[in-house]
């Protein structure tokens, strides 16, 4: 059982700082998930709590001691890598001892005991005498949670432990991953990755990382419904939520909103009156889109593209901005040939507004109240 | 070119290579077994089988000392370069320092000093040590060039172990110096191997440095120790010893090769293609 705290925690190489100062609290036993795009310092803000790399400013709390300068054993964490880094010359049994039998006093009867219980909970007792090299990749990644079991660690810490799997066992692993949080109760564990599916489906909080700061802390139905900012909008959910650029045209109770290519719509969103005229973005996720014959669907255009994913289909809009479709996910099969013109709608609650910086509406209006 | 001319050059060429390599100690061998007059005639094929020339050399009352000088310096050559390598390998693979590169460029220039332009430096030296005249001189000369390149291919060697499993180690709690001793160590036989080989080889064969260092008969090691035999006169060159002396200090390498054989190979593949 430990809560971590991070005050200002600050990463440099060289001149070069890539985590600005990150302020987050971890309570006991939660299942935390650090996201993001490559190179955001997901990665690097888990080598820095697990002591794989100095800390360059601010504090980091284990329970309630400060452990800035303790090596990663003195810090109660076990990690689970990428590449499972199993010893190579050793059998699964000795891969999974290892780290006690560097400790000092502990008895081969307790070591047995610990390895044997792991290896059961994992499910790979019939390979304990076996090379690293004779398992499969789901196989070594087993192991390789195992080593970090057998330590019993105040911290379970993993790093995108998923991605040299293929698909179907990715998926196997996810869900044992997420039995063993609930076995392991108690024990804290932080987890990152770059698929949001894991993200979503593992955590209790997820914490979305870019260039080195936190965008949003919080569970992830939170920020899936009410994303902070344009960044989180678009990162969560697949495929991305449309942006459009937009134009506030009148504030008040509600806000009517005029898109780039499309029609206005009023939006059940109270805003202030300071902010009518002003640009702003317009956010409509894929999922809540429909086909409509209603002649007032704000969104119309010529179909693009599309793509049949069996459960769903996917239409590319093409409504008149270059850069980027405008893309609907519709349930089932959709047989629609390019170049037909549709309609689409959304109900007016699932639309989200941000303003010209990216900052969600919603939070400007609970800031100035 | 039909493949039946193809394949016959291929063959004759390969029968050539295996000739050209093996002929001087086949020679030698032939030559270890005559006795007497024997010796001044030119023969391809075995035509005298004595071991008169064996039993001379070794009841030659010091040459097995001098074998048994030689074996001592070799391996312990190789004991200790091993050791400093091991250690140097995993400070300029793993540690990030000032100076790194410039130091692991100068330890490849040491091993492009020419011996002889050391020669002298090095002779002032044991003798301020007051090594002068033992096998320990030889030992310290002997690392000179046998380090350079021990260091220079572990180096390179430990530098392609995958770094998460010494972060594994390190979050399993292990010492850098039980990492390197539990964890690098037995992932590093074909480099270790290979390494200690050609250092043996080196301090087996090294001729100059042994015949400056030490002048006492007892305390020579082989190569010189074969170039100082001596027949019974001054104008006699004792061939047959001579032949019978080099076949003996040969086969201890034959045999180490074909022990590791398996290991070299992998080992000079493994630093290559990662694997």
């Amino acid at each position: 059982m430990a809560s971590l705290k991070l005050s200002q925690i600050k990463k440099a190489y060289g001149s070069v700082e890539v985590l600005h100062g990150i302020d987050l609290d971890i309570r006991a036993g939660e299942f935390v998930v650090f996201v993001g795009p490559s190179g955001c310092g997901k990665s690097t803000l888990l080598r820095v709590i697990a002591g794989l790399e100095d800390i360059t400013g601010g504090t980091l709390e284990i329970g309630d001691q400060v452990v800035n300068a303790l090596t990663p054993k003195q810090r109660g964490i076990a990690m689970v890598f990428q590449s499972y880094a199993l010893y190579p010359h050793m059998t699964v049994f000795q891969n999974m001892a290892f780290g006690l039998t560097l400790e000092k006093g502990t008895p081969t009867s307790e070591i047995d005991r610990r390895v044997k219980e792991a290896a059961r909970i994992l499910q790979i007792e019939p390979y304990l005498d076996r090379l690293p090299k004779a398992l499969s990749g789901g196989q070594r990644q087993r192991v390789a949670i195992g080593r970090a079991i057998t330590r019993d660690p105040q911290v379970f810490l993993f790093d995108e432990p998923l991605s040299n799997l293929d698909a179907a066992l990715r998926v196997q692993t996810r869900i044992e991953i997420a039995r063993l949080h609930e076995k392991m109760a108690g024990t804290t564990m932080i987890y990152v990755t770059h698929d949001q599916v894991e993200a979503m489906t593992l955590a209790d909080r997820i914490v979305v990382l870019n260039k080195g700061h936190v965008e949003q802390v919080g569970a992830p139905m939170d920020l899936y419904n009410a994303p902070d900012n344009l960044f989180v909008a678009k990162f969560l959910g697949s495929p991305s939520m449309n942006i459009l650029p937009a134009t506030i045209e009148r504030a008040g109770a509600t806000t009517r909103v005029l898109p780039d290519g499309a029609s206005a719509v009023d939006l059940p969103i109270a805003t202030p009156h300071s902010i009518a005229g002003s640009p702003a973005h317009l956010g409509v996720r894929p999922e809540d889109l429909s086909l409509t014959d209603a002649p007032d669907a704000p969104f119309r255009g010529e179909v693009a593209l599309t793509e049949s994913l069996g459960e769903v289909t996917l239409i590319y809009v093409d409504i008149g901005r270059a850069d980027e479709p405008f893309v609907a996910k519709l349930p089932g099969e959709v047989k629609i040939a390019r170049g037909t013109h549709v309609a689409l709608a959304t109900k007016p609650q699932a639309m989200r507004l941000f303003d010209e910086a990216g900052q969600a509406i919603r939070l400007a209006m609970r800031r100035a109240a | 070119m039909p493949y039946v001319v193809k394949r016959t050059g291929f063959y004759a060429l390969v029968a050539f290579i295996v000739l050209f390599s093996i002929f001087p100690f086949y020679y030698a061998i032939l030559t270890s077994l005559k006795s007497g007059t024997a010796l001044f005639q030119i023969n391809y094929l075995p035509v005298d089988f004595s071991l008169g020339n064996y039993e001379g050399v070794l009841s030659n009352g010091v040459f097995p000392l001098n074998i048994l000088n030689s074996v001592i310096v070799a391996v312990t050559v190789v004991a200790i370069s091993l050791f400093l390598a091991v250690t140097a390998a995993y400070a300029l693979s793993r540690i990030n320092f000032v100076g790194r590169g410039l130091l692991l460029l100068t330890i490849l220039a040491v091993s492009m000093f020419p011996q002889i332009a050391v020669l002298a430096g090095l002779f002032e030296m044991v003798r301020w040590a007051g090594l002068y005249n033992t096998l320990f001189s030889l030992v310290f000369a002997y690392m000179i060039f046998t380090l350079p390149f021990t260091v220079w291919v572990l180096t390179t060697f430990m530098r392609d172990l995958p770094v998460e499993i010494e972060e594994a180690a390190i979050v399993d709690g292990a010492s850098p110096f039980t990492i390197v001793m539990r964890v690098f160590l037995p992932l590093m036989w074909p480099a270790l191997v290979t390494t200690g080989l050609l250092a043996f080889i080196a301090a087996w064969n090294e001729f100059l440095f042994a015949l400056t260092f030490v002048s006492n008969n007892s305390t020579r090691t082989v190569p010189v120790a074969i170039a100082l035999l001596s027949g019974a006169s001054e104008q006699e060159i004792p061939w047959g010893t001579i032949m019978a002396a080099s076949v003996i200090v040969t086969v201890p390498l034959i045999v180490l090769v074909l022990i590791f054989q398996r290991k070299i190979i992998s080992g000079l593949t493994a630093g290559g293609v990662k694997g």
